[in-house]
């Protein structure tokens, strides 16, 4: 994974007046993470202010993931998974945007700008796209403005993800009975 | 724990066993004993039953205590072991990978407006601040936008409470600034973050100078009516569930002559067992003409809970009783089954959902608000 500082990011950390966001960065195991490798391997510079999470497909980001970002202080989220048709799944992508529509439809429930959360595809040869999606969306969270649950601490709560929250339980694979569920 | 045997009456059971034998959860096959974490209370086993990751497994819905003959209070005493087990790290799973609870902990959190009104009609009156009468919406409109699937609007029956109270010629205060009232938090063991959101809606409610608060929500007439007592501090208010006010009400509403409809009514567990209130949604749907309510094999302070009050404890057993909940129903011959909570709704038609037998059990669904509303002249 490519976490270059680039000369503007450097100005950044060392004026105290730039608000540095925090952004989590869900990429699907495939296309994303590979772009964002791409982008590192072509030495192409973008900034450094998230924290990537990879899961194997997109189809697998659900509202809990992102929530759970929010709620322990994340600026902004990106989800990023394989164009349509590119899938290693196939149809995992289908998936992620429903879960996708879901979770904004809560987030603006509860306030928070949906300038916070976006939705990319990026493939594993899309190196510049990854850096150019990186840099509009955190100069985006950035003229947000920190995150209204944004905590002191929430740097700390990030990298430790200890205490706080509930376990993720695969509930679905215990009920025989089917059902919605996640 | 000693206190805490005290303060539940767990001193004095006999060891019975009923609570075992009445558990829905037992029943359904889940290896699963209140017996057993009242009498390793007794025994005083710190460390051991306030570990015991199990204790997520109770649906908190009373029924063992409506029928213990020592009268001890096994979900109190739930309650305060999940709190203990809480802050020892031990969660509950909960279902839907503790989405509900990071919105819910979002809100303790504060710090965001949030935008929960969207459903107000202009047809309906309500202040945005002060008021003689809070109408306590709930959480319905999280449930609809998270749960799309289920087609359900449960944030009907909130609008049709508006409505109703209108039609009494109340305008009730109906605030943006309204959070979750801490109930699924509280039971979950999350102590610090309900006492947050009890606290501020506490301050709302005084704020607004109101003297009654209405909810049309089960869950929220429990938290306001037993678990804010310690947070109120002075404040003078009475706390109704929809369905009792409306039954003090009862001669100001004019219906209009509408089609007969048979339904059965599901208690919600924190309405029926938790409160007592049993009486008051039955006679306010008699009231209205061409209800027929056909009772359900187990209804009142026996009936059956929806198995899923605090989002933590969705399994293949609660899906068992659900399942078996939706075949009573069905049994009565009733084309819709009206419920008080909007929980019961997301439940139950999340086992309609069943692929294999979703079809034998499917039932319509209506809050009580909502047939009192469509009756109104």
């Amino acid at each position: 994974m490519t976490q270059q500082v680039s000369p503007s990011a450097k100005n950044a950390a060392t004026s105290p007046t730039v608000f540095d966001p925090r952004i989590v960065v869900f990429a699907c195991n495939w296309c994303s993470y590979a772009g964002a490798d791409t982008a590192g391997v072509s030495r192409i510079q973008h900034q450094p202010h998230f924290r990537m999470i990879r899961v194997m497909c997109s189809g697998r980001i659900q509202p809990a993931f992102v929530f759970r970002a929010f709620e322990k202080g994340a600026d902004g989220v990106l989800v990023s998974g394989c164009h349509f048709g590119d899938c290693h799944y196939i149809f995992g992508n289908e998936r992620a945007v429903e879960q996708f529509a879901k979770t904004m439809n809560v987030v603006k429930l509860l306030g928070i700008e949906e300038g916070r959360l976006r939705l990319e595809w990026i493939s594993a040869a899309e190196g510049g796209r990854f850096a150019e999606v990186i840099n509009e969306f955190t100069d985006q969270v950035r003229a947000l403005g920190p995150s209204p649950f944004a905590a002191e601490d929430a740097i700390a709560e990030i990298e430790a993800p200890e205490g706080g929250g509930c376990q993720h339980s695969d509930a679905d694979s215990d009920s025989d009975a089917g059902g919605g569920g996640h | 724990m000693q206190q805490l045997v005290k303060d539940t009456n767990a001193w004095a059971c006999y060891d019975c066993g009923k609570c075992t034998a009445t558990c829905p959860i037992t029943r359904a096959g889940a290896d699963y004993s209140p017996r057993r974490h009242v009498l390793a209370a007794n025994l005083g086993h710190e460390g051991e039953v306030d570990r015991d990751p199990s204790l997520f497994a109770c649906l908190t819905c009373s029924l063992c205590d409506s029928r213990c003959p020592a009268e001890v209070g096994y979900i109190q005493l739930v309650q305060k072991l999940r709190e203990r087990a809480f802050d020892a790290s031990i969660q509950p799973e909960c279902p839907h990978g503790g989405a509900l609870q990071s919105v819910m902990r979002m809100m303790a959190k504060g710090g965001a407006q949030q935008n929960r009104l969207t459903w107000l009609d202009d047809g309906l009156e309500t202040a945005p601040a002060e008021g003689e009468v809070f109408l306590w919406t709930g959480c319905t409109v999280y449930y609809d936008a998270f749960f799309p699937e289920f087609g359900l609007a449960t944030v009907a029956g909130t609008r049709a409470a508006v409505k109703l109270l209108n039609h009494l010629g109340v305008t009730p205060v109906v605030s943006p600034d309204e959070r979750c009232c801490g109930h699924d938090l509280l039971w979950n063991g999350d102590r610090a973050s309900f006492e947050a959101l009890a606290r501020h809606n506490v301050e709302l409610v005084k704020r607004s100078g109101a003297e009654l608060v209405v909810t049309p929500c089960a869950e929220c007439a429990r938290t306001w009516l037993l678990d804010y007592q310690p947070f109120l501090d002075g404040l003078k208010i009475r706390v109704q569930h929809l369905t009792e006010y409306l039954l003090e009400r009862r001669d100001d509403l004019d219906f209009k002559n509408s089609r007969t409809s048979k339904i059965t009514y599901q208690d919600p567990c924190r309405l029926g067992r938790h409160l007592g209130v049993t009486h008051a949604p039955r006679e306010v749907l008699a009231a209205v003409p061409g209800v027929e309510l056909e009772e359900m094999r187990r209804s009142g302070r026996r009936g059956a809970c929806c198995a899923g009050g605090t989002w933590s404890n969705c399994d293949r057993f609660a899906k068992k009783i659900q399942v078996e909940r939706l075949r009573e129903a069905r049994a009565t011959g009733a084309e819709v089954l009206v419920t008080a909570c909007p929980k019961c709704q997301v439940h139950l038609a999340c086992a309609m959902k069943d692929p294999n037998i979703g079809k034998e059990i499917a039932i319509e669904m209506r809050d009580v608000a909502e047939v009192v509303a469509s009756a109104l002249v």
